[in-house]
């Protein structure tokens, strides 16, 4: 007698998409004609008149648990450019019971007929719980949750390496650092498995891997040298430096020569091989600067796709909706 | 002191035609039963003396002795806007369960003997299944100092534990099991490396890395496991370790037992049932600690219970309010409220052909009586008549209308059920009927 089985609430019941909450579980169609509506996009923040009436008279609220500048402000000019009106809450709760709880402050604000949350917290699930929670009019977008997923984030790399390799059969990605803390890595994963990467890598010393990692269909290792053997795509992960108390890495200098990304490494993957990373960097913590400002690097294209899959993602779900 | 609510009075009954099952006197057999002045007058033929006021027929449905439960939660003192003891222990009825054993972390902690007998009496009071405590093994459970654990056992404390909150000093372990066993109480465990434990909420595994939620990895739980086992064979303590989630846990308990160790174990049906899987997208109703791990894990505890080195099955009950799992699930409240579904939960096992039905009601009837040191827990002429008549086909749903317990966090909350308790008696008493 096993109790209710577990469902994805990112589908309303015709199979549309209405909250964009992980990649996992997506089909590779949707993944890709996000990409796709992100490509006509793309041009069009280098005309004039940046704007497009998709979400007039839409309401978005940009609400944020953990600071943010950068991810906040790319959803921002997205929903602008989109004509929405936008509205950042950069929220501060206490996790525990006391103070108001999370569904409280969503549903005040819902009173207030906001269309979209896109929310950033620091525990895993919140995204979940708001979208569970919620009027089935009210699309949430997850721009970040715990170590859990950043769909966003994943797909704005998934576009920029297909602006740069086009297909995924042949690709082997390396992911590279801090794996067990990482959103970005978790949600990048799905994204590659479910666009068919040909092989997907996670490199980095134990405790920063998380166990049973080979669940999600990637390969694990320890080292650099065989690590980034054949590679074609490098994402370095950002190493949060307060989390790193002597406990999981003994120092910087030590991680830095086993795994920072310098051209000796480089060398290891293939010679067209493109260098990735979320921002923002530690210059001489997981990359050399040399490397960063190569012609290798594509950490600014991630930036600059960021608004345009953005808006594509917040087209999609909004497509359709309205009370 | 013996406050016994009215329209509650004792009648003299027979049980007709149910399938007694009592696996401490060997019977499993469609037989009457004859109640008379609270007490079990005979099974089979009526005495010459007996005439029944009543007469319930059980045909079709089990009798089975009253449910022994040894981990509820009653959330009072100190949560009573969870729940109450008179709350939890009318609900207990409704699932078959007559006799409670609660952990001391209530607030305050029963730590003195007068938190012991306030618990106790209250129980009483409210004249459903009675409750029997466990004292603090530390003050405050503060794992520093002993309790007067000789007095707390007067005070009716049938053992004493440190709740969930792990004994770091393992010299103070050593100590409290020593002294404990100078008395015969009985020490009961909840093995744990807090440090190893961290601030994880999932089995470290599958979910945890797809999840992204901070993990308790299997080690958290035996590495407490083997120390307190080495504690136990040098101290001279009988003990309980309380619920009990991997594999490798139960293996350290059977190699413990074969050596004689004097050490039990239990398992709460949540583990029986579920695992990691449950989890799925964040459900926070499958947040327990220890928590949920493997099916290879589930499987484990279930060949424990098959071969006895896991004796027990209970329902570590821990009601919670509508809105306790409401939160992120690194921040919702841990635990199932599971008193309403003990029985029907643990029947499946039965009905599914893995576990034999003697095995699971002895689980949750006479060997956690003896563990707990209670007179209970069979159908002996003579004893009160603590017992439920479970009728295993009569379908439910556990809902605001049947669920009795104050908590509403459970998996099960929504969903069809089958198998319900129709009738429970604490010492002759009829405490709930359908």
């Amino acid at each position: 007698m096993s109790a209710q089985p577990s469902r994805s609430i990112q589908f309303d019941d015709q199979g549309n998409l209405r909250h964009f909450l992980t990649i996992d579980a997506l089909p590779a169609e949707t993944l890709v004609q996000i990409l796709d509506t992100a490509e006509s996009f793309i041009d069009f923040g280098l005309r004039e008149i940046r704007k497009m009436p998709l979400l007039r008279g839409k309401t978005v609220v940009n609400l944020f648990f953990e600071p943010s500048t950068r991810t906040r402000t790319t959803f921002e000019i997205a929903a602008k450019r989109l004509s929405a009106d936008v509205i950042n809450m950069s929220a501060t709760r206490m996790s525990t019971t006391k103070g108001e709880s999370i569904l409280d402050t969503v549903r005040t604000l819902e009173a207030m007929h906001t269309d979209l949350f896109v929310v950033r917290d620091h525990a895993s699930g919140t995204p979940h719980l708001i979208a569970d929670h919620l009027p089935s009019h009210v699309r949430v977008i997850n721009a970040g949750d715990g170590r859990h997923a950043h769909p966003t984030q994943a797909m704005l790399d998934m576009f920029t390496i297909r602006q740069k390799k086009d297909d995924f059969s042949r690709l082997r990605v390396a992911i590279v650092g801090d794996i067990l803390h990482s959103r970005v890595a978790r949600s990048q994963i799905h994204a590659l498995s479910i666009l068919g990467a040909r092989e997907i890598r996670v490199i980095g010393p134990r405790t920063l891997i998380p166990t049973d990692i080979q669940s999600m269909g990637v390969n694990a290792t320890t080292d650099m040298t065989d690590g980034l053997d054949d590679i074609d795509v490098i994402i370095m992960l950002r190493i949060q430096r307060e989390r790193m108390d002597g406990q999981l890495i003994p120092s910087e200098q030590e991680f830095f020569n086993r795994y920072g990304l310098t051209e000796e490494k480089l060398r290891f993957a293939r010679p067209d091989a493109i260098v990735m990373h979320p921002g923002p960097i530690n210059r001489g913590l997981e990359i050399a600067s040399s490397v960063a400002d190569s012609s290798r690097s594509v950490i600014l294209n991630q930036v600059t796709n960021g608004i345009a899959v953005r808006m594509s993602i917040m087209a999609r779900i909004m497509g359709g909706s309205g009370r | 002191m013996y406050d016994k609510r009215a329209g509650m009075p004792t009648v003299d009954l027979t049980i007709r035609n149910g399938n007694l099952v009592d696996p401490a006197n060997g019977i499993n057999a469609v037989t009457d039963l004859h109640i008379g002045d609270g007490m079990i007058k005979a099974i089979g033929l009526p005495p010459s003396d007996h005439s029944p006021e009543r007469i319930v027929d059980a045909e079709n449905q089990y009798v089975f002795p009253g449910i022994v439960d040894l981990c509820t939660r009653l959330r009072e003192p100190g949560e009573e806007y969870k729940a109450t003891i008179l709350s939890e222990t009318r609900a207990a009825c409704s699932g078959g369960i007559t006799s409670m054993v609660c952990p001391p972390d209530t607030f305050p902690i029963i730590d003195t003997p007068a938190m012991a007998h306030m618990v106790q009496n209250r129980a009483q009071a409210a004249g459903f299944a009675s409750v029997h405590p466990l004292g603090a093994l530390t003050i405050g459970l503060r794992g520093e100092q002993l309790t007067d654990m000789a007095t707390l056992a007067d005070a009716g404390c049938i053992g004493v534990s440190n709740a969930l909150v792990s004994v770091e000093n393992s010299l103070l372990m050593r100590r409290a099991m020593q002294y404990a066993s100078t008395y015969d109480i009985p020490v009961f465990l909840t093995p744990k490396d807090s440090w190893l434990q961290g601030n994880g909420v999932v089995h470290e595994g599958r979910i945890s890395t797809r999840l992204g939620l901070p993990a308790i990895p299997e080690a958290a739980e035996t590495v407490g496991v083997a120390r307190d086992l080495a504690l136990v064979e040098t101290s001279g303590a009988t003990a309980h370790i309380a619920m009990v989630s991997c594999r490798r846990s139960v293996d350290k308990i059977r190699a413990a037992q074969n050596r004689n160790i004097p050490v039990t174990a239990s398992a709460s049906i949540n583990h029986l049932l579920c695992t990691e899987d449950n989890i799925g997208e964040f459900d926070a109703q499958y947040k327990v600690i220890p928590p949920l791990r493997t099916e290879s894990d589930r499987q484990g505890l279930i060949a424990g219970i098959v071969d006895g080195h896991v004796a027990v099955i209970c329902s570590d009950h821990q009601p919670h309010g509508a809105d306790a799992k409401l939160a992120p699930f690194s921040e919702a409240a841990i635990g199932i409220a599971g008193i309403d579904t003990l029985l029907t939960l643990a029947y499946t096992l039965v009905r599914d052909g893995i576990i034999d039905l003697e095995t699971v009601i002895s689980a949750m009837t006479d060997n956690p009586a003896r563990i707990a040191g209670l007179d209970c827990g069979k159908l002996n002429s003579g004893s009160p008549a603590d017992l439920c008549i479970f009728d295993p086909d009569k379908p439910w749903q556990l809902n605001e209308q049947t669920m009795q317990s104050q908590g509403r966090n459970s998996p099960w909350y929504g969903t069809d059920l089958v198998g319900k308790v129709t009738m429970t008696l604490k010492r002759g008493e009829i405490v709930y009927e359908t």
